[in-house]
This record gives structure tokens, sequence and C-alpha cells, in this order.
């Protein structure tokens, strides 16, 4: 496990986080200018901060107390950077083998041949990352770090330079790699959907200082978490897939509550995590009759936050799991809402993006 | 001409390590001193050469304050000699030199250094195995500069170890040797005919040379 104390001081902006990286993917969460990158460059070596102290298991990698900053090459982390940084002067295949070469023998390494076909990318070995396409360039890049017999793998926004399309192509990547390799993962993201779709835990980070780690179910339906501020918050609902409808519709199951969702890939009884968005969600102290929407979830209000605008964040416990929704102040007083109150959450079903779908 | 060949030869390929080094130093290390370094290097290109020449006579002659040690302890003799029209040719190449590496050095992405770092690699490795192979464009097209460079140089190397054929007369000592005689003119056109070839074809293998190592690096 890596365990992570830091203190940084730029000019006007301090940085002060302290959280731990288990096993599985671990996210770091919030919006540029949170910290996420100082914390990265520290925890590979490439920035010492003022103070901190970062352990891997047993090992220390920087205390600063003992005066100890390991060098990033001997920390064996493997990295994959934003940008790729893939070598321009070596191919697709002396890329992947440039981290084994210095990898000590003996040490635990995936084999290649795995990799390269986890990633789909045998058929790229013999040309130079010049000519590949950003997808591309990022599956390598995914590659070569994981082919250094890493003891973990950080990944620094590695989706945040590439188009939709192309997120889409290597995010199933990385669910491949938290399902099959056992190495744990610090993945870095200001994108909601790649917690949904990724995260094991959740680090939430806001203005250099880490306000929550937990679960994502848990972290994301705080109504006081918001590192992306208000407009982008929403709860994970943990569901598994009961049946694909002939019209299109995939029904799941939330803690028994059926939920209508546009068409999954996921095959019957497999599990999968919803992210329902908070501007998404229409609250009602009677169930609605004649509605559109085909997903109508009872139950209680849990907590109420009011944002420094006329919005607030309305935290409601269903059987199907923690929502959140945000609405109007004046919403709050006119259905007199409090905490235990009985409302209904509205959820349309079209609301729900693929991307917000993990598992 | 072929002592000539074999001082620009020697020249550079002795200096470019030591170029490398300098470059390297000078594009990426901050230490005190850093501008001094960087003023004793050009000083060559900017000095009249007679007076670099007369300062190496200075210091390297067999009296000068290092020339006479390097005699005294290692039997080491550059005034008169080939080895020292090789010296001198190579101190007046060595800022072209170190200017061609240097900015192709500070044209190497550090980012693409930090990545072979977290990936296992030491400073030295990765200097070995990044720096210098995205460089090798610019070592190349330096080692042809000072090639030139030493090929065609005159007056340090005239001033500092003269002009004795055989032994210490370049090809632009001896094309000048011949014009100063009466008749001497057709020896000396035959040696600028050679001067040209030879000129011409570095120039054409330093295209070649380099067109291929872009075309693998860039890799498109």
């Amino acid at each position: 496990m890596l365990s992570v104390a830091l203190r940084h001081r730029f000019p006007g902006f301090q940085l002060d986080a302290t959280f731990t990286v288990p096993h599985g993917v671990t996210v770091l969460f919030g919006r540029s200018g949170s910290g996420k990158s100082t914390i990265v460059k520290a925890v590979a070596g490439l920035l010492k901060p003022d103070e901190g102290r970062i352990t891997l298991d047993t090992d220390v990698l920087l205390d600063t107390g003992r005066g100890i900053a390991l060098a990033p090459h001997r920390r064996r982390l493997g990295t994959v950077f934003q940008e790729g940084r893939l070598f321009p002067h070596l191919t697709v295949r002396q890329n992947l083998a440039y981290g084994r070469w210095f990898a000590p023998r003996g040490s635990r390494a995936e084999r290649e041949d795995h990799v390269v076909e986890m990633l789909g990318i045998g058929h790229l070995l013999d040309r130079r990352p010049g000519l590949l396409s950003g997808g591309e360039k990022q599956r390598v890049a995914i590659g070569r770090a994981l082919l250094c017999a890493p003891r973990l793998i950080l990944a620094d926004e590695p989706l945040a330079a590439l188009d939709e399309a192309r997120k889409a192509e290597i995010l199933p990547y990385f669910e491949r790699l938290r399902d099959e390799v056992s190495v744990p993962i610090l993945y870095v993201s200001h994108s909601a959907s790649e917690v949904a779709r990724l995260a094991t835990t959740v680090v939430a980070l806001e203005n250099g200082g880490v306000v929550r780690q937990g679960p994502p179910e848990a972290v994301l339906g705080d109504p006081s978490v918001t590192p992306l501020g208000s407009r982008e918050a929403g709860a994970l609902i943990a569901a598994t897939v009961v049946r694909h409808h002939d019209d299109g519709l995939t029904e799941l199951s939330a803690g028994g509550t059926p939920l209508f969702l546009p068409h999954l890939a996921q095959l019957p009884g497999q599990p999968v995590r919803v992210r329902i968005a908070a501007h998404d969600v229409i609250l009602s102290r009677q169930r609605p009759e004649g509605l559109s929407a085909l997903n109508i979830l009872a139950g209680t209000v849990a907590e109420i936050r009011e944002g420094g605008g006329p919005g607030a964040m309305v935290a409601i416990d269903t059987p199907a799991g923690r929502v959140l929704a945000r609405i109007t102040q004046r919403s709050v007083g006119a259905l007199g809402l409090a905490p235990g109150a009985a409302v209904h959450a509205v959820i349309k079903t079209v609301s729900v993006s693929p991307a917000d779908i993990g598992r | 001409m072929a002592l000539s060949l074999r001082v620009a030869s020697v020249a550079t390929l002795a200096s470019l390590p030591a170029g490398i080094l300098v470059a390297y130093a000078l594009a990426r290390w901050q230490f005190p001193g850093k501008q001094v370094v960087n003023g004793l290097v050009h000083l060559p290109l900017i000095l009249p050469p007679v007076v670099t020449g007369y300062l190496l006579l200075l210091s390297m002659g067999r009296k000068g304050w290092i020339g006479y040690y390097l005699d005294e302890w290692f039997g080491i003799v550059f005034a008169f000699r080939w080895t020292g029209a090789v010296l001198a040719a190579a101190i007046m190449a060595f800022p072209l030199m170190v200017r061609a590496i240097r900015l192709s050095i500070e044209a190497v992405d550090p980012r693409l250094e930090e990545a072979g770092a977290t990936l296992g690699a030491s400073p030295a490795w990765v200097f070995l195995t990044v720096t210098l192979p995205l460089t090798l464009p610019g070592i190349i097209a330096g080692a042809i500069l000072a090639f030139a460079k030493a090929m065609g140089e005159f007056g340090a190397t005239i001033t500092f170890v003269s002009n004795i054929p055989g032994q210490t007369q370049t090809l632009p000592s001896a094309v000048y040797a011949f014009l100063q005689v009466p008749g001497g003119e057709t020896s000396a056109a035959r040696l600028v005919v050679v001067a040209i070839a030879v000129a011409m074809s570095a120039l054409m293998l330093s295209e070649f040379v380099a067109r291929r190592v872009a075309a693998r690096v860039g890799g498109g």
C-alpha cells in the first residue's frame, strides 16, 4: 500500500494532502489547480516537496525529515503521462521493452505478449510513435509502464488530451488493467465519469487538501464533497443487469429496485455502476403520476446543503442507494424538504450517458 | 594533403566527447561561472586566429607554462609537431561544434528524459538511451562543421606550429606557401581542386547522414 503525506508551498497555493492508495484503482479526483499534478510528480520523484513522507509497503520513497529522497529511477513506479511521452527514436516494441531492461532481475513483470494482447497493440509493434494516433500512443504508454515491473502505476490524467471517441477507446483498457493486473493504480482525473467507471477508491481534492477518501459511492454521494463544483456532482448507484428488453432498454436491479437505462453492453447478471448527475434528478413529495420518466425512486432526505447561489444539494437515501439532486433553494422551501422527509427522486432514462456507466 | 585530412579527423574525433560534455553542461546545468565557461569556449571564434595561435605557443610551447610540464612529466610536445596542428585546429573548431550540439540538446524535450527516469533508467542511462540518440543529428552537424573548420584552419596553426612540409604543413598553409613563390600557381591550383573535392564530399556525406538520422528519429 502507498501512503502519501505531503506539504508544499507554491506562490499563492498551499498543498497539504495525506492519503493512502490501497489495491485497485485509486482516483485522485479534483479540478485543475487542486494540486493533483504536484502530488503525482512528488510520488514519481520528479518534484521534491517542502515536507513529506511517502512509503510503499515497507519502502520509504521520501522522508524529508530523515533526508531520504529516492531518485525516480529507484522508485519502480510505472508512470503513464498525459501526453504519452513515447520515445520518438524507438519503435513501439523498443518503447515497450525499455523499462524491462532496467527492472531488477527476478522482479515480477507482466508477460509482454499478454500486455500486447490486452492492449491490442500487436499490429503496431514495428512502427515508430510519430505515426500513431493519440489513442494508440496512450495504449503503448500504458503497456510501457506496465512492463517495467512496477510496484504501482501512476496515471496522470492519461485521457485528458484525447477527444471523447478516443477516451471511450482507452477506458476499457484501464478497466481490464484494474481487473486483470494486480498492480495498484493511482489515477489522476478531473472527470466524474472516469471515477464512475474505474475507481475502487476515491481521494477527493479541493484547494490542495484532501476533503474525503473512501469508496466512490460514499464520496460521490456526499453532498459536501463537490471537487468539480456542484454543477458536476452526481452520485453512484451499484446495480446488476437483469435483462435486455426488446424496445432497447436494459433493466437493472439496484438493491431490489428496478432501474431502466438505455441499452448496455453488459450481460445479465453482470454488476454495473451508474453515475446519476445531480442536475438530472427531479424531486417530488407525492409519487408522480402520468410522467414520462421511467425511474422513480422513493426515499428519504438525508442531508441538504445550500450553496452560495440559488442552488441546493439534496442527498436522498433510497433502497437503490444514495442519490444526489441539485435543485433550487426555492424548491426546497416550497416542498418543505428537511432531513427525514419522504420524497421521490425522478430520473429520466435517457439522461444517463453510456460514459457514466462502469465496471 | 593526407596530413590535413589526418589533422582534421583527429581534431574532430578527439574533441567530440569534450564537445558533447561541454554542450550538455551549458544546455542543462546551472553552475557558478557558467558564463565564464561559455565565454572561454567561444573565445577562439572571436579572437583573431593569430592571437589564439600565439596564446597556444605561450602556453603549450616547449617553454610554455603548460607545455613545459607536459614535456617534463609526460614527454608530450605539441609545438611544431602535427599533434600541435591538431590541437590548434581542435581549439579553433570547438566553439562551432559546441554551438551545434548545444542547440540540439536544448531541443530535446526534458519530459522524455523524465519518462526514462520513471521507467528505471539512471541519469547516465537516460543520457545514453534518450538524450544522445535524439541529439545525434546535431552531433553529426557539429562534427562536420568542426571538420570543415579544422580543414581550413590557417592562422592559429601557422602561428603555433609553423609551416614545416611533411610535418605541420596543412593544406591551407601549403596553398599559401605555393602562392609565395614564383610559378607556384599550378601546384596551388591542384591543391585548390583537392580542397573543393574534399569539402564537397564532406558536405554531401553530412547531408546524407543527417537525413537518414532525422528520418529515424522523427519517425514521420
